[in-house]
């Protein structure tokens, strides 16, 4: 791709990017949220025209009209979020869309499954053509997108964002299959900012920032640091550094928590733990492992089977989000657009979510627009979210600035205890450099903070102890300064317990 | 985008992820039309389109599309009777709309307002028959009353299937308009007929059972209810707490129970307010077109208001504008039939059409604002 331009309403989206793919290499495109990643890959996909620029495949100067173009010559894309049907088997899935060799009828199913059978065992994918999708994991399913670039004869395979949805167990198997994809003379192009998994996958690096390209690189001649600088333009502390912990009375006390999933198995298995004033505990483990369920149960969003949630004091066990609140309790959800924001609500409705029917914003049973707008302006400047205006809609603000929003919101409900769930999840590095410093901040004031996480790095980053969560059990506590990341591992993947003979739930 | 976009070729869900991308950069600079004119623009669009449809149909019918619809218009605002008489049409199908709102602003399907209707008829139209000695003063007002709380309960029942045992509203309400006209038709040649007399209906309602016209016209009392709502709902919708938290529990609710909302009681309320003033609409429409309970005392509004809430794009003040414009198109229709010779059900095509277009042409020019 030479000189490529893609011009938005207002918006240089790509100003003049140069960008090549060897052969059998794994080309990592490296960006921070906006950079014009997803812009430049959909240029090459057929979805967008570029405005200047040109591509050329295989010395052959080639220009799409759409998609269909694309796939012809031999290029896959795998979307973030999959574009599969979930009621359907794999093998619908993959020929969805397709004309069949034998129409009106669909293709003779037989010898569909057995080229899907080959592929699969080729590339080391393990799908079964006649699982149907909703029975599948996420990683799964994105091996049957994967699977389905390769059935319609890609080269070039385009991965977006790829890991955002897994596990780091998913994280691992998907890197092996790339490998293997590479190793068979495919060529892939991954799209992330995330800086280890870039240099764990890539051989090369292509770092974007406002369009342009910074430079490219060889993952071998480089670190985590130096892309951080290039990515955002300025030093990045990637850890953010913390003073010791002086932690309190407890205000958050678990015991002996049960719940059951959304099918009805039990998820929470007697999990105990308490979170003091002014320290952070963080819940490490793969997620599924019940995580989600312990949060909508403190949160009053799911009911408990068993055992107790006690928030300052008071017993709020199945009381419902507003009691909860009330208890003290704030919650930053782990499901952004699930729970977290009304996307068609405007920032400043956003922004008192919880108070709006109390006062100052509601006066005799009469909503205060202007005092709406004005907390909402406060609150905008001092979480620095990046919206046009507070009237904008919740939807438009970019993953970043939603979060920032939410947490602004939850932290002027002036909380006792934080529930913060997966925080940083798809977030930029500056965005995650500013939640986990607001969290600190936020420790030192004085506040619990119970983190659920999925990312080890982020536990350990800014816990000061950190609870293993293993099949709705707590399988160890640790102190966070005698972590050994080792042992929270073997914890995680549910090979040890603390000590081996402690019982869960040591606090 | 839902997994039905997921034809390989076409992948619209990149696409509006990449512009979301873009948005972030400088989301004010993304549309070049400003939102607030497509808002209103789009409306109006639709329905020149779909009038200019609707001439194509009455060029096949072998007529002059010019000439009918102004006899149309003429027989809709042509003096002060055609005026009374759209005013009349529209004054229930706004009340009804007004109901509709509210109940999909929070995203919940009341599809059964006529049965709604015919409940409060029902209700209304039976304190007329069980106390005609009693003044009107008294009278009306608890006619009013039973209509609201028989639309009401009809609703409500609906909506306590939804939160008890999850039942989809969009059946239960259905399924509910059918036992509430058979209902009325049951009672009204059985043990609400008129005595000793042969048809299969109630005995006439006696004069103080009618809502009285105003300033000596036919406009009566109804029509200024109706009007009433149209701030009232404006004011519950956007100024009060309450309906933030219907529209929050409309644009989603499992945002709206985080935030702590009550899910349940907001759609309760918004099925039973619906079903009120659907309640209301019918008694209003007995007590002065019918005069007495029949089976056949339904004017088509519980279907037609939700086309009205619809067209009027779930705002009041849009309501009102529907609601004229679709009574004009059936009183309209009248005149152009006797005027120009055209069928009447051409009159309904056309409502068809421009409701469609006007539906149609808002969604393209939203798709351009999706994000």
């Amino acid at each position: 791709m030479r000189g490529i331009v893609k011009r938005f309403p207002g918006v240089v989206a790509n100003a003049g990017v140069d960008f090549d793919l060897l052969p059998g290499e794994i080309h990592a495109l490296l960006g921070e949220n906006g950079a014009g990643k997803t812009t430049l890959m959909n240029v090459l996909y057929g979805l967008y025209e570029p405005d200047a620029g040109e591509i050329w495949l295989y010395g052959k100067r080639v220009s799409f009209a759409s998609p269909r173009d694309a796939i012809a010559s031999g290029l896959g894309m795998v979307h973030q979020h999959f574009m599969l049907i979930p009621p359907f088997t794999v093998a619908e899935n993959i020929i969805l869309g397709q004309r069949s060799p034998r129409e009106p009828l669909l293709e003779d199913r037989s010898s569909v499954y057995e080229r899907l059978l080959a592929l699969s065992e080729r590339y080391g994918l393990a799908i079964q053509p006649d699982a149907e999708v909703w029975t599948l994991s996420v990683g799964e399913q994105q091996r049957v997108e994967i699977l389905k670039a390769l059935y319609r004869g890609a080269e070039v395979l385009i991965l977006d964002e790829p890991t955002a949805v897994l596990t780091p167990q998913e994280v691992e198997e998907l890197l092996a299959i790339l490998h293997r994809l590479v190793d068979e003379g495919k060529s892939i192009i991954f799209i992330s900012h995330k800086l280890d998994e870039v240099l764990a996958a890539s051989d090369r690096i292509t770092v974007l920032r406002d369009g342009k390209v910074v430079d490219t690189v060889d993952a071998s001649a480089t670190n985590k640091k130096a892309l951080a600088r290039m990515m955002v333009g300025r030093e990045v502390v990637l850890r953010v550094s913390k003073k010791p912990a002086n932690p309190r009375e407890p205000r958050l006390i678990v015991r002996e928590l049960r719940a059951n999933s959304d099918r009805g198995l039990p998820a929470l298995r007697g999990v105990s733990f308490e979170v003091r004033a002014g320290e952070i505990f963080g819940i490490a483990g793969v997620a599924g492992n019940g995580q989600s369920e312990l949060e909508e149960v403190i949160a009053g969003l799911r009911r408990a089977t068993a055992g107790q949630v006690i928030i300052c004091d008071k017993d709020t066990t199945n009381c419902s989000p507003r009691e909860v609140g009330q208890a003290g309790l704030a919650h930053i959800p782990s499901d952004r657009y699930r729970r977290g924001l009304l996307k068609d609500f405007s920032v400043a409705d956003n922004l008192v979510l919880q108070r709006v029917s109390s006062p100052p914003f509601t006066v005799h049973g009469v909503l205060r627009r202007d005092v709406i707008r004005q907390e909402a302006q406060r609150l905008v400047r001092e979480f620095d979210v990046r919206t046009p205006s507070v009237d904008t809609p919740a939807g438009k603000l970019s993953g970043g600035n939603a979060q920032k929003m939410i947490l602004a919101r939850e932290l002027a409900r002036n909380p006792r205890v934080l529930l913060a769930a997966q925080p940083t999840r798809g977030l930029d590095v500056s965005a995650i450099e500013y939640v986990h410093r607001r969290l600190i901040e936020q420790r030192d004031a004085g506040l619990a903070i119970l983190l659920i996480s999925t990312e080890l790095e982020e536990i350990l980053t800014l816990s000061d102890r950190i609870g293993v969560m293993y099949e709705g059990e707590i399988v160890g506590v640790v102190d966070a300064r005698e972590a050994n990341i080792n042992e929270i591992g073997l914890m995680m993947t549910g090979s040890k317990r603390q000590g081996d003979d402690v019982k869960e739930g040591a606090a | 985008m839902t997994e039905l976009g997921s034809s390989p070729v076409v992948e619209p869900g990149s696409g509006d992820r990449a512009s979301e991308e873009e948005l972030s950069l400088a989301p004010e600079q993304r549309f070049q039309i400003p939102p607030a004119l497509v808002n209103a623009g789009a409306p109006i669009l639709g329905a020149i389109i779909g009038l200019l449809i609707g001439a194509l149909l009455i060029v096949i019918a072998g007529r002059d599309p010019v000439e009918a619809y102004a006899s149309m218009l003429k027989g809709a605002f042509g003096g002060s009777r055609q005026i009374t008489e759209t005013l009349l049409k529209a004054a229930p199908l706004l009340l009804t709309g007004l109901g509709f709102t509210v109940a999909f602003r929070t995203r919940v399907w009341n599809i059964g307002g006529e049965g709604q209707y015919y409940m409060g008829a029902l209700l209304g139209g039976m304190v007329a028959l069980f106390f005609p000695e009693w003044p009107p003063g008294l009278l009306l007002p608890a006619m009013l009353l039973a209509g609201v709380v028989g639309g009401m309960l009809w609703a409500a029942l609906a909506a306590l299937l939804k939160i008890k045992r999850g039942v989809s509203e969009i059946i239960s309400t259905l399924m509910l308009n059918y036992i509430a006209v058979l209902l009325v038709a049951y009672l009204s040649r059985g043990p609400l007929q008129e005595p000793g007399g042969y048809l299969p209906e109630s005995a006439q309602f006696v004069e103080a059972a009618r809502l009285p016209g105003l300033f000596g016209t036919r406009v009566h009392l109804g029509v200024l209810i109706a009007l009433f709502f149209v701030p009232l709902v404006y004011v519950l919708l956007w100024v009060t707490p309450l309906g933030f938290w219907l529209r929050a529990v409309g644009s989603k609710d499992s945002v709206a129970e985080y935030a702590g909302f009550n899910v349940e009681k907001a759609i309760f309320f918004a099925m039973a307010f619906s079903g009120a003033l659907a309640g209301l609409t019918g008694l209003i429409e007995v007590s002065t077109v019918h005069t007495r309970l029949k089976a056949t005392i339904t004017g088509g509004y519980g279907f037609s208001g939700i086309l009205v809430a619809l067209l009027g794009r779930l705002h009041p003040v849009g309501v009102v504008l529907a609601s004229v414009f679709f009574a004009a198109l059936f009183i309209g229709a009248e005149s152009m039939h006797v005027l120009s010779g055209l069928p009447e059900t051409l009159a309904e095509a056309i409502q068809a059409v421009v409701v469609l277009s006007v539906l149609a042409t808002d969604a393209l020019a939203h798709r351009g604002q999706a994000e």
